[in-house]
């Protein structure tokens, strides 16, 4: 078990020793998003913009215009919520090499509340052109997402947690940008899942195996671009399909597959997520459990898609 | 100090510039007007005097950067690239129309030389300190103009970036300020005042110059004494006039965001000694 956020830190560090462009900017919340790592190793290329999320994405902006590697992070919420505009006109629009990577996204922030629970960051990001939307499983596959974001020249948004998640890739995994992963065979459905709940359909997908039923888990790190040719491959395979994300279930994972799906082979679909609300306070598994995220969950919805295949 | 023949000069390069800005905005059929003529002349002396560029080599890395914060005074900025070579004359006939490099705001992936994307207000100083920290990371030189509006001001997000330009002592960063006092809603002091300007700047640390922003000979010492500073950011507040140089357009919140009519441009254009 190990926290995205934490993956993250670590490599950032890596990065900075490789490539002295990699600049790392935060807005006071250093210690949580794991940036500090970079910080107390690179003072001189960390970037502490205090609590104005506004002005950090724009300095980014200009420092990857002056030529560096910017990477910025915060909370999802303050992240693609506060600093949405500075995103969209600042990075975005012009399409410069910055790589906003927010932690605490989706309801696995737990105590804090709903407040803080970002459940539509996915959504609002995705809708950005020229924007890249990623959203690790793992540990060591953020490791390598971040890795091939710093190899990409592109303004990216990746969404990672706070709480400590089940390891499902393998250290020294390859990610590539725009590609999925099929995690577990399968013929009678298939999970289409995205960051913690990747862990979760690998679970579902064992009790359905007690039950004769044979579930495919295909994990998309990459929300866009979309491995549209993954999930009609999928959809042919299977002939239905449950996503899975700590998200709302509009605009995000199944909002994604399910614009694949309409255009391209129209399948039954359940979508689990947050079902148009926002989140509350409590235990990070008190959560999942409440909004319907577990691999019990996941078991009911896979049942249901079936009854409509 | 340059000696008066130079001055003149810029003068005269600041009067057919407007006669540009003019042109363009009426071909163009929409436009900002007013806060363009406000800021040309300070555009004037950044572009032909004071910093250090190269329109043959837009990628140069020593070049000294200028940031539009205030976008919407776009042609004041092609007027000068043009003028200066960054592409041809020709191309300001394009101003806003579909295809041109030209947009109703400056595109650093559309226009050589242009440097960041600006339009959002409250943005643009962000982005200069952002190039300020990275000429200090690269051991270069260079230096970041950025150019404020008044009404721009009203966004927080200026003084997210006041502070932080502060902070991190970037005393490459030199902020004019076109202080012409109206906005696209009338008076700036009746919509949402900003003064006193240059006293909330001092506060946060800054350095602060008060010229008048249509004074060339003014401009260039506030330039000269902004490259001096140590250790801390350098604001110009610039006392501008809305409409400069166009009587009928002078002091006019309704020229904000149009263009000047086939008649006016006439009459413009005979105020400025071009027919």
């Amino acid at each position: 078990m190990i926290a995205t956020r934490d993956a993250y830190g670590q490599t950032l560090v890596e990065l900075g020793r490789e490539n002295e462009k990699v600049v790392v900017l935060d807005a006071d919340l250093s210690g949580s998003t794991k940036t500090s790592l970079f910080a107390r190793e690179f003072p001189q290329r960390f970037f502490n913009a205090g609590i104005a999320e506004a002005n950090m994405v724009g300095m980014a902006a200009g420092l990857a215009a002056g030529g560096m590697l910017p990477f910025a992070s915060t909370f999802a919420v303050f992240a693609a919520g506060r600093a949405f505009e500075q995103i969209r006109q600042s990075l975005a629009y012009p399409g410069l090499n910055v790589k906003i990577v927010a932690t605490h996204g989706g309801i696995t922030v737990g105590e804090d509340g709903g407040s803080h629970q970002s459940v539509e960051d996915l959504a609002i990001m995705r809708s950005l052109p020229n924007m890249t939307v990623l959203c690790p499983a793992d540990g060591p596959e953020t490791a390598a997402a971040i890795r091939a974001i710093a190899e990409y020249d592109g303004p990216v948004y990746v969404r990672l947690g706070r709480a400590k998640v089940p390891v499902v890739f393998p250290e020294g995994c390859d990610f590539r940008i725009g590609k999925g992963a099929v995690l577990r065979q399968g013929k009678d459905l298939s999970f289409i899942t995205t960051g913690l709940m990747t862990a979760q359909a690998l679970q579902a997908a064992e009790i359905l195996a007690e039950e004769k039923i044979d579930a495919r888990v295909v994990h998309l790190g990459s929300i866009k671009p979309l491995d549209v040719d993954l999930v009609l491959q999928t959809a042919r395979g299977t002939g239905a399909i449950v996503t899975a994300e700590e998200h709302s279930v509009i605009g995000g994972l199944g909002g994604a597959v399910c614009e694949a799906l309409a255009e391209g082979c129209p399948t039954p679909v359940e979508r689990v997520g947050l079902r148009d609300v926002f989140g509350q306070s409590g235990t990070a598994d008190d959560l999942l459990a409440h909004y319907g995220l577990t691999p019990a969950h996941l078991v009911e919805a896979a049942e249901r898609v079936l009854q409509r295949k | 100090m340059p000696d008066q023949a130079t001055l003149n000069e810029l003068e005269q390069t600041a009067r057919s510039l407007r006669v540009e800005i003019l042109k363009m905005l009426n071909l163009a059929k929409s436009g900002h007007t007013g806060g363009s003529l406000s800021a040309i002349d300070i555009l004037t002396v950044l572009y032909f005097h004071k910093m250090r560029h190269d329109p043959g080599r837009p990628e140069w890395e020593d070049r000294d950067r200028f940031i539009l914060s205030k976008g919407h005074a776009a042609p004041a900025l092609y007027a000068c690239l043009a003028q200066a070579g960054y592409f041809p004359r020709e191309d300001l006939k394009g101003l806003r129309r579909l295809g041109s490099h030209l947009q109703g705001h400056p595109d650093m992936k559309k226009t050589p030389g242009v440097e960041v994307c600006t339009g959002s207000l409250g943005q643009g100083l962000s982005q200069a300190v952002g190039l300020a920290l990275a000429a200090r990371l690269s051991g270069r030189h260079s230096r970041v103009y950025c150019l404020l509006g008044d009404g721009e001001v009203q966004e927080g997000q200026i003084w997210e970036a006041t502070m932080a330009a502060a902070h991190y002592r970037l005393d490459n960063l030199c902020v004019l300020l076109d202080w012409n006092g109206l906005q696209i809603d009338g008076d700036v002091d009746k919509v949402m005042n900003v003064a006193p300007l240059g006293p909330k700047f001092l506060a946060y640390n800054w350095q602060v110059l008060e010229v008048d922003g249509h004074d060339i000979a003014a401009i260039v010492r506030a330039l000269d004494e902004a490259e001096k500073a140590e250790g801390r950011p350098t604001m110009i507040v610039a006392r501008t006039v809305k409409g400069k140089g166009v009587p009928f357009f002078e002091h006019k919140a309704s020229y904000h965001g149009v263009p000047p009519s086939d008649d006016e441009l006439t009459q413009a254009l005979e105020h400025l000694g071009h027919s």
